[in-house]
């Protein structure tokens, strides 16, 4: 029996779907072809119709593991067999793959990790949409690392961010966190699925040097930048990984500062050096703006709806949505921060990116924000009444 | 059979020895004997991959000339199951120890037997946790003192064989790291089977667990304090064959240990081959309503 290919499967073709669909669709389309997770809503969707689509396809694997903590485990053991990988949950088993979310960033293993969020902490209220997970995305795991986080805001989106997010993953060897939410994973909108040939992948580079000059975290074999070449398993590389602090040969060195720092430092910098090739956002009206307001993801679709609003009011105020959240576009933070009188962050939440916009915005304009929790989209009336200005809320509890 | 300067030369990288364990430690026997098992099956070196999670026995994968994988805490066996599946290839062998794999990462081990993943793991079990000095281990016998259990240990132990073969592994052994012929026929046996295999191998820790003063003492001991699987002792839910449980909690007697091949399974499916079967079926599924569709 001959699988089928991709476009064959997806019937390439305009469809009513849901955020967790056009995420499985744009996976599809990367070649992800390993997928290992656990049920949790509400992410199970991607579980669901992976552990559907994937058998189907060539080469194609998809597990139901007995917890998060070894899904993402199955998925980077599966990435060093030359496979794009995935896994897909919710807070509560995020909070489980952190400390395999750091040994992805220690071996440099690309793998993509969805996190649909929904209210925490802990088991918080399942179904509904919440925006907390924001600064776990970027330090849940210890010690010093790296990490790219994407974060859509329709269904469309979802599927080209997701197709964005492995690539990030293989050009940079870093675990890239796609972040959703329960409103625009379970929301039913148009979705364009695109052919295969007409989406872009970009692939992980392959180590080709002779082996006796072949060090597995050495960078510069084949490409100036500071992601080394990787090799898969079962090659004659013989490539060992750890953990542990490694020197370029891959060997362990637990007793020297030198080393480490020069490991640490590199995860950040092969970062901090592409960062232009990394970040994303949308700005709208933000020429003559006195106020923008920043949101991202199902919170900056009410966002939007207040500033356009506002503008056939005649009011100047601008939109910003982020769409790469790590590493922090803090260049278009500060440069708009200059121009302007005041930032409003909309989240979902009491208060993540508001203290980073603080932060960029170095005192140049006054930072309002306007915070929702518990499954509550934050209203356009809500976000209309920012606009008119008031009493600056900066509740330094939150 | 290779010489021993020939089968070092083959499988262990010569610039990471001397190796980091403690004098009298077990680690460097279980490597013997794999390297062994592997030269005498012929297996493809760059073809295995050793899979390992945290502890001594976790650190062997980085001495063998072969692809390895150094995991997190428990997790070598979740890590080995997403390699092998994607690739039915490789060798894929889990070196791990009793704190990796009976406390930290038992559900994981359960999981992995339960759906007969082709994978092989060895269990160096010296019960104790000896890479952090000691402490308390799920396999540790009762009545032992360790700097975890000053006043004894009131726990019983798990029998993680009977365990394994509870939960249906293809293959499962436990012997000490004195019975080398006997290890090194249940490598080969459980690297051939088709399915999860299981080795657990019994082993000392002379500096942290204070046992042994010299090899002589820890060869005796092995030798004369096992006890052969039998249909007997088969009943026994302890690692260990105690006479009187009490005795344990007065004397220094920790039990026989018990000993043997204890399960066999002639002709269950490994994961791999029912996956392959489900991919077809999900195949001819796929082209068969296609076909329907279209013809409506």
């Amino acid at each position: 029996m001959e699988a089928p290919k991709v476009d064959e499967l997806l019937e390439p073709k305009l469809q009513f779907a849901t955020g967790n669909e056009a995420i499985v669709y744009g996976a599809l389309l990367s070649n992800c072809r390993f997928f290992a997770g656990y049920p949790i809503t509400p992410a199970t969707e991607i579980l669901e119709l992976m552990m559907k689509f994937l058998p189907i396809l060539e080469d194609g694997y998809c597990l139901q593991m007995e917890d998060e903590i070894s899904s993402l485990a199955a998925i980077i053991g599966a990435s060093w067999n030359n496979y794009r990988t995935m896994t897909a949950t919710s807070g509560p088993g995020f909070s489980l793959m952190q400390e395999n979310i750091g040994y992805a960033c220690m071996t440099e293993t690309p793998c993509v990790i969805v996190d649909v969020q929904r209210s925490g902490p802990s088991t918080g209220q399942p179904t509904k949409a919440a925006q907390g997970d924001i600064m776990q995305a970027r330090w849940g795991t210890h010690g010093d690392h790296y990490i790219i986080a994407l974060y859509p805001n329709s269904v469309q989106e979802s599927l080209w961010l997701t197709i964005r997010a492995f690539n990030l993953s293989d050009k940079y060897r870093v675990p890239v966190i796609l972040l959703s939410d329960a409103a625009i994973a379970h929301t039913r909108e148009k979705l364009v699925i695109p052919l295969q040939k007409d989406v872009d992948i970009i692939n992980r580079v392959p180590v080709t040097i002779d082996k006796e000059k072949y060090h597995p975290f050495r960078t510069g074999y084949t490409h100036p930048t500071k992601v080394p070449e990787m090799d898969k398993l079962g090659d004659k590389y013989h490539t060992y990984l750890t953990g542990l602090t490694h020197d370029w040969r891959a060997y362990p060195v637990t007793d020297r500062a030198d080393i480490h720092e020069q490991l640490v430092k590199r995860f950040y910098e092969k970062i901090a050096d592409s960062r232009e090739d990394i970040i994303a956002y949308e700005a709208k009206y933000i020429d003559d703006a006195d106020v923008v307001f920043v949101s991202y993801g199902i919170s900056s679709r009410t966002t939007l709806m207040a500033v356009e609003r506002a503008r056939n009011k005649g009011f100047k105020v601008g939109y910003l949505r982020l769409i790469t959240i790590w590493p922090f576009p803090h260049d278009i933070i500060y440069e708009l921060s200059q121009e302007i009188k005041r930032y409003v962050v909309v989240e979902m939440n009491l208060g993540q990116i508001y203290h980073k916009i603080k932060e960029h915005s170095k005192g140049n304009c006054d930072v309002d924000r306007l915070n929702k929790i518990g499954g509550n989209i934050p209203q356009p009336k809500e976000i209309f009444k920012k606009i008119k200005g008031g009493r600056i809320s900066d509740e330094l509890i939150y | 059979m290779s010489s021993s300067i020939k089968l070092r030369e083959k499988y262990l990288k010569k610039d990471l020895l001397p190796t980091l364990f403690c004098p009298g430690c077990g680690n460097g026997q279980v490597l013997n004997y794999m390297i062994r098992a592997l030269d005498e099956l012929n297996v493809e070196q760059d073809k295995l991959v050793f899979v390992s999670g945290i502890g001594c026995s976790s650190r062997l994968p980085a001495y063998i000339e072969a692809d390895g994988i150094h995991t997190t805490h428990g997790r070598a066996i979740a890590f080995a199951t997403g390699i092998k599946l994607t690739n039915p290839e490789l060798t894929v062998i889990v070196f791990t120890g009793d704190g990796d794999l009976a406390a930290i990462g038992l559900s994981h081990f359960l999981h992995a037997v339960r759906r007969n993943i082709d994978i092989k793991v060895v269990c160096i079990n010296n019960e104790t946790y000896g890479m952090t000095g000691g402490q308390l281990s799920p396999t540790t016998p009762v009545g032992y003192f360790t700097t975890t259990s000053p006043y004894q240990n009131i726990e019983f132990a798990f029998n993680l064989s009977f365990l394994a073969k509870a939960a249906g592994a293809s293959y499962v052994a436990r012997w000490t790291t004195a019975h080398s012929i006997q290890v090194i026929k249940s490598l080969k046996k459980g690297l051939q089977k088709k399915g999860f295999a299981f080795i657990e191998i019994i082993s000392a820790c002379p500096v942290n667990k204070k046992q042994f003063r010299n090899p002589r003492e820890n060869l005796r001991y092995f030798l004369d304090q096992t006890i052969r699987y039998s249909p007997k002792v088969q009943d026994e839910t302890s690692a260990r064959v105690f006479k009187d449980l009490n005795e344990c909690f007065t004397a220094e007697y920790a039990g026989k240990i018990i000993v043997g091949e204890i399960a066999d399974v002639e002709k269950k499916p490994s994961f791999s081959e029912l996956y392959k079967k489900l991919k077809e079926r999900s195949q001819s599924e796929f082209w068969e309503e296609r076909q329907k569709r279209d013809q409506d």
